[in-house]
């Protein structure tokens, strides 16, 4: 089997000796069976399937992006959209924080972004450790299908450095479905979101990159293309008469 | 009973038409369907698996499944007052039994999948279409199931078995009367879920759940077909 096909719970996607269940697979007998609604493939012998549509699964080294819920004595309380709220310890915060003055790094309703760095029996952890991680402070943030993440990254982030090019703006996106969006102009975040948006409406359409590149053509942008370099100005323009 | 005859006119085997079924209809939801057979329709959105509240119901071992069914106000043709009642907690713990068995949930410990089902036109039958479109429901908001659950009712009119009986057949009243034997089956026809509403003998009752067997078939087939027509495969193929 070498083409991906869609699969139904209680599906045989395979039958015969020497396949391996994998994801969302399991063993039935001499055959492997889907146990969800997505896209079967086979990749060595070893099946899976790979999920459609649902809510989103927290996975260990996930970025995603959160609010503050509770502060306790020694962390935060995130909800992060998962099913468990997430927890960030004090100590997984780079610097020295004194416990009487929790609130100056975060106060309920702040928003971060976090890395998912364990999850157990009791919950999920979160850590702040790295480049890119921490509080939110300007910018505006929104919410799209989780399971539309990895189209608008692209592969190896051409999607998204395609989007970040052409808008100005900085984007991070979160695995739970989390964008945040920083331009130095709010028309230029407006713009960035509808672009976000517009991928996650054609996440099925062959080829996306060049339909959003011409996309990008018809809201009157100069497309850069991976060497930015021409018309800074000109584009930018063109954005604020869209809005 | 060869010369028997249905009010509409079907082989005693003929399901109603048209049967339409259709995922994702809610964008909201982490998974819905609709699900239509004849004049009866259920729409069904799954929200989870996400935390249980009230927290006093969490189960540490495995997730929970709960099912809400609701006859919309509208659905019949005399207004039915709005809000749980009697009939309607029954039909949402049935629809539970009937789907408990197929739902994965041991990875999920004190979560729920939310099920919320909504008649929103009645013409009997109207349980059956609840659990076809929550078992879509489910599966489309890829929570990890067994195999998919088929819902279909059989009845006994006077002395004849007949499949998936409409609100005219279930107010016969000649001879013995109605019997209505709404039952779920598994794809690999195991039965999850069997109510019986009237009287019937073991022996006829053994038939009408092998004429159910039957029939449900091709409620599955509408399901699955709807499930995967939902994808544009070459779109995303082409993609990633």
């Amino acid at each position: 089997m070498t083409e991906r096909k869609v699969v139904i719970p209680g599906e045989e996607i395979v039958s015969g000796e020497g396949y391996l269940p994998g994801e969302n697979t399991e063993k039935r007998g001499n055959s492997i069976v889907s146990i969800r609604y997505g896209l079967a493939e086979e990749v060595n012998n070893l099946v899976k399937v790979i999920p459609l549509s649902g809510a989103y699964v927290p996975r260990r080294g996930n970025v995603v992006i959160g609010k503050v819920e509770l502060l306790t004595g020694n962390g935060w309380v995130f909800d992060f959209g998962g099913a468990d709220n997430g927890f960030l310890p004090l100590a997984e915060v780079p610097r020295y924080v004194n416990q009487s003055a929790m609130d100056e790094v975060f106060r309920i309703g702040d928003m971060a972004v976090l890395k998912i760095w364990n999850i157990g029996g009791r919950g999920i952890d979160f850590s702040i450790k790295s480049r890119g991680l921490g509080r939110i402070d300007e910018g505006m943030t929104f919410k799209i299908n989780p399971n539309k993440v990895p189209r608008v990254i692209g592969k190896e982030g051409s999607m998204i450095k395609l989007i970040k090019d052409n808008t100005n703006c900085d984007i991070t996106v979160g695995q739970n479905g989390y964008v945040w969006i920083v331009g130095d102009k709010i028309e230029d975040e407006l713009f960035a979101k509808k672009a976000v948006e517009y991928v996650v409406e054609n996440s099925f359409v062959e080829g996306l990159t060049d339909k959003v590149e011409g996309w990008f053509g018809e809201q009157g942008v100069t497309v850069k293309k991976s060497s930015p370099s021409e018309e800074n100005e000109n584009s930018e323009e063109n954005m604020e008469d869209e809005e | 009973m060869a010369n028997f005859k249905r009010p509409d006119g079907r082989k005693v085997d003929e399901l109603r038409s048209p049967i339409v079924a259709k995922v994702g209809i809610i964008p909201n939801a982490d998974g819905s369907a609709m699900f239509q057979m004849g004049n009866t329709i259920a729409i069904a959105a799954v929200y989870g698996p996400q935390k249980m509240h009230p927290q006093h119901s969490q189960d540490p071992t495995k997730g929970t499944l709960r099912c809400t069914y609701n006859m919309n106000s509208f659905s019949v043709s005399e207004r039915i007052r709005p809000g749980p009642s009697r009939r309607s907690m029954e039909i949402s713990k049935i629809t539970e039994w009937a789907l408990e068995p197929v739902v994965m949930l041991d990875a999920y410990p004190n979560q729920v999948v939310d099920v919320h089902i909504n008649i929103i036109q009645a013409d009997a039958g109207t349980r059956c279409a609840g659990i076809n479109a929550a078992a879509m429901a489910l599966a489309h908001a890829g929570i990890p199931m067994k195999e998919m659950v088929s819902s279909i009712s059989v009845g006994k009119l006077d002395k004849t078995l007949v499949v998936d009986l409409d609100k005219a057949e279930e107010d016969f009243e000649e001879g013995e009367g109605p019997t209505d034997i709404p039952v779920s089956l598994t794809h690999s026809g195991e039965v999850t879920h069997l109510q019986l509403d009237g009287k019937i003998s073991p022996t006829q009752l053994k038939e009408a759940v092998e004429m159910a067997r039957e029939a449900s078939k091709k409620v599955y087939e509408v399901q699955i077909n709807a499930l995967k027509d939902s994808v544009d495969l070459n779109g995303s193929e082409g993609e990633k």
